[in-house]
């Protein structure tokens, strides 16, 4: 049985790194009792695979990772099991039963994010910068430049948002995550924060994850759903 | 939610936030107003290794299990952390409640190694606690330290409150009840000092005088007040299976942890009495734990835990009579869970390579011998009862089964070594890989490579060597080449590779190992010259440990090079460590005379120990 799982990740996890995060899954696994598959070889591992790596510092309300069970097990039985072994912090908050196959690992579906970004207290931008995103947004393209470390390269990062409106006191994002096109909430708001005429400060924002998305439309017109959407419930 | 005591700009900027977030699974919280004691656990280096450290983990569970102690953890902050606390002025706090230290009742860091003694000044210093025990008023926590450098406390003597000469299990239970009687009556800091001096196993510093003779060496050490006792007798659990504290469910480090695995203990001590092992003498006698005893535990552990591999914890695994009973339950039983199984410490025998082949891919494993010295003579003075036919014996077993991957453990600088002992190690190697190309072409896989290292000898309090000499870093260099050179002059020097150690750390851990209290300036100086995480090769700083000898007027070499007097008052001799004084000199002297003594197994040497009357020496007496 291949099962979806999505978690959120808050509080003080958010300085547990991704690679860790994943052993301590694979360790919660092993509390929890679940009959979880494991690869063959003398160092057999969990066959696991999680959608969209976070990173250090960033909560998250919409993780997900995929893992195989060796028997079913009922959807609801799962979340419970695996809440029984976590910590302050993590919460599983659905298990989903889905389709085999590699073509619909977590990872290779995921196609969009949502962020909810906000300030940390004095680092607000001195603009009033909620009436400021509608003309952000507007225009037709955003340059920025990509440094890596032979060259420097411009990209325009505008078709990778999506959507990009305040809400909760911050900025939503809704930006483009699959593994050839995406872009990251960190680089949408420094260039937000430029094009104001504003230098970020570091550390400026507190940012969450909110949801991770596949795409099941077509490439005129997406249709974005949510990962755990794709699964099904098992009585 | 807990609130950290570092902010998340610190925490983004540092290297591994969570090595100081706690919350870790079965890290244990309490409601701060409902307990008696609260107690910080230190362990002087970073969390991935003190996490690793099961004697901390015992204590943490042992004082959590009673109801009035809460017990959180703490590891030294890592330089970029330790910057960035002294120039925000951030107090060192404990994991769990996250709270400062200094607000605690007691402080306890444990002593594992010499090479950690100025991160406990650091523990100290970061804390805003004062480095000097006597400096201490009422509203600092007691200051304790235990493990095994507790052994020789002397050269940090000044610094601690009083420290804890032992196994853990049976004393602290009377120091909380002190601690609580004495709260509870109105007493002082000094009264409960005076209270916890005749306890056993606790030394308290403050209450010794050291007078010194012209030539350096020690006059006289004893107590300076009524009540104290002249010796302070070492602490052991007698019996395993009664007092002592069964680990259920360690905690679960967030980040990979040195030792990420469940351990599981199944004995202390060791029988074999190799002369330079400071464990193998102090902690007599060898004491097993049940094997159905440590079946369960090691289910429950790994229940608890979720860990992924377990590791059998001893001095000498081989020793434990019922090695064959525990390793084939564990492989039935955690096998088909995929639970990798570790087992350290093996003598190489066929029990041994068919459970290597069972539990490792051979291709990738390889096998692991100390012979200690080159030499049958030199095994000999040493004790190390490994002999040149049992290694080439069992490597060629283990050649026969597939295996081509060989690491060699030498010392260097051991008392009696002269050069074709030296040379002898080049000549063992080379006589394992003939051994491994006596195979037929056809049958072997591929090339033999063979690992020689070498460590420099460290004396150690407690050992039969405690009176030997060590050398200077120069001529442990020189011992260092000509095992490189003789190396290279063998026929198969292209299978052999060779790696020695720095020589420098050696001498300064010598010279820790059998200081005496004035050596404290030293380490002190060192500290507030910036000498941290000397145990760390990129950070240790030798220039600033030199200016520390040179500025506090301290010979170096007067610990180091002399060989000491049968005679002689040590710094640790007022600490009974089981194994007596006559014991280590009958030792000392057979080994100069190059002779062997037998495993305790076999015939008691009359050590000392049998006055516990457990383990080895009243097996089969039941």
């Amino acid at each position: 049985m291949k099962v979806r799982i999505k978690f959120s990740k808050t509080g003080h996890m958010k300085f547990v790194g991704h690679l860790d995060t994943m052993r301590y899954f694979q360790k919660a696994l092993r509390r929890s009792g679940l009959p979880v598959a494991f690869s063959g070889g003398y160092s057999p591992h969990m066959i696991m695979s999680f959608a969209a790596p976070l990173g250090v510092g960033t909560t998250s309300l919409g993780e997900y990772f995929d893992m195989e069970l060796t028997e079913t097990v009922p959807t609801d039985e799962i979340e419970r099991r695996l809440n029984e072994a976590m910590t302050e912090g993590v919460s599983v908050r659905s298990a989903r039963k889905v389709e085999d196959g590699k073509a619909s690992t977590a990872m290779a579906l995921v196609a969009a994010a949502d962020y909810l970004v906000r300030f940390r207290s004095g680092k607000e931008p001195v603009s009033s910068w909620q009436e400021k995103i509608a003309g952000f947004i507007g225009q037709e393209q955003i340059i920025v430049t990509k440094k890596t470390k032979r060259s420097e390269k411009t990209v325009d990062i505008r078709p990778y948002i999506y959507q990009m409106d305040a809400r909760e006191g911050g900025i939503f994002l809704k930006l483009a995550a699959a593994s050839s096109n995406y872009t990251k909430p960190e680089l949408v708001m420094d260039t937000f924060f430029k094009w104001m005429g504003e230098e970020p400060l570091p550390c400026a924002y507190m940012m969450e994850r909110r949801e991770v998305y596949a795409d099941t439309g077509t490439e005129e017109a997406p249709c974005f759903v949510p990962l755990e959407a794709l699964g099904e419930k098992v009585e | 939610m807990r609130k950290l005591a570092l902010n998340d700009e610190i925490l983004l900027k540092v290297d591994k936030a969570a090595r100081y977030i706690g919350g870790e699974v079965n890290s244990v919280i309490k409601d701060k107003e409902k307990v008696d004691i609260r107690f910080c656990m230190a362990f002087p280096d970073i969390y991935e290794i003190g996490m690793s450290n099961l004697g901390m983990m015992i204590l943490y569970d042992m004082f959590n299990k009673r109801e009035d102690v809460w017990c959180e953890r703490l590891f030294s902050p890592w330089t970029d952390l330790d910057q960035i606390m002294r120039e925000e002025k951030i107090p060192l706090f404990a994991l769990e409640s996250q709270e400062p230290v200094k607000d605690f009742d007691f402080l306890g860091i444990t002593l594992g190694y010499e090479m950690c003694y100025t991160n406990v000044l650091q523990i100290l210093d970061l804390s805003r606690i004062p480095l000097r025990a006597e400096q201490r008023g009422e509203e600092f926590p007691i200051v304790i330290g235990g493990g095994a450098c507790a052994y020789n406390p002397e050269p940090l003597a000044p610094f601690f409150d009083l420290f804890y000469i032992g196994e853990g299990e049976t004393s602290y239970d009377a120091l909380f009840d002190a601690y609580k009687a004495n709260k509870a009556a109105g007493g002082s800091r000094e009264d409960f000092l005076l209270k916890a001096a005749q306890i056993p196993g606790i030394y308290v510093p403050a209450f010794y005088d050291v007078s010194y003779k012209e030539d350096g060496t020690i006059a006289s050490f004893g107590p300076n007040r009524a009540g104290v006792p002249e010796k302070v007798e070492k602490q052991l659990v007698v019996d395993m299976e009664q007092g002592y504290d069964c680990l259920e469910a360690p905690v679960v480090p967030f980040i990979k942890a040195t030792q990420d695995r469940v351990t599981l203990e199944i004995q202390r001590g060791c029988i074999r009495g190799c002369r330079f092992c400071q464990a193998g003498m102090i902690y007599r006698p060898t004491r097993e734990r049940n094997v159905e005893t440590l079946k369960k535990a090691a289910r429950v552990m790994l229940e608890r835990t979720g860990h992924e591999e377990i590791s059998l914890s001893s001095l000498s695994s081989s020793d434990y009579s019922e090695l064959k009973e525990l390793v084939n339950f564990l492989i039935e039983e955690f096998g088909p869970k995929a639970v990798n199984i570790s087992l350290p410490s093996l003598r190489i025998d066929s029990f041994a390579l068919d459970v290597m082949s069972k539990v490792q891919d051979v291709k990738k494993s390889s096998l692991t011998f100390a012979p200690e010295a080159g030499s049958q003579r030199l095994r000999d003075v040493i004790n190390k009862g490994l002999t040149e036919e049992d290694i080439l014996h069992g490597a060629g077993q283990a050649f026969e089964g597939g295996w081509n991957r060989v690491k060699l453990y030498f010392m260097l600088g051991l008392p009696t070594e002269t050069e074709e002992d030296m040379k002898g190690i080049a000549h063992l190697a080379e006589k394992i890989a003939e051994r491994y190309y006596e195979i037929p072409k056809e049958q072997r896989n591929g090339k033999v490579q063979i690992s020689v290292s070498t460590s420099f000898f460290v004396p150690k309090p407690f050992t039969p060597f405690q009176w030997a000499p060590m050398f200077r870093e120069e001529d442990f260099i020189e011992k260092a080449k000509v095992v490189k050179e003789e190396i290279r002059a063998q026929l198969n020097q292209k299978s052999l590779r060779y790696h020695w150690h720095e020589p420098d750390v050696t001498v300064l851990e010598g010279f820790l190992a059998r200081g005496d209290r004035r050596c404290s300036a030293v380490i002190l100086k060192a500290y507030e010259k910036g000498a941290l995480y000397d145990a760390w090769s990129e950070n240790f700083r030798y220039d600033l440990w030199k200016e520390a000898f040179a500025e506090t007027g301290t010979d170096m070499e007067f610990y180091t090079l002399r060989e000491r007097n049968t005679d002689e008052i040590l710094p640790w001799d007022f600490i009974d460590a089981g194994v007596t004084k006559k014991f280590l000199i009958r030792e000392w002297q057979r080994a100069l005379a190059e002779e062997v003594t037998p495993n305790c197994r076999r015939q008691c040497s009359g050590c000392g120990a049998n006055r516990y009357n457990g383990g080895v020496c009243v097996e089969g007496q039941n």
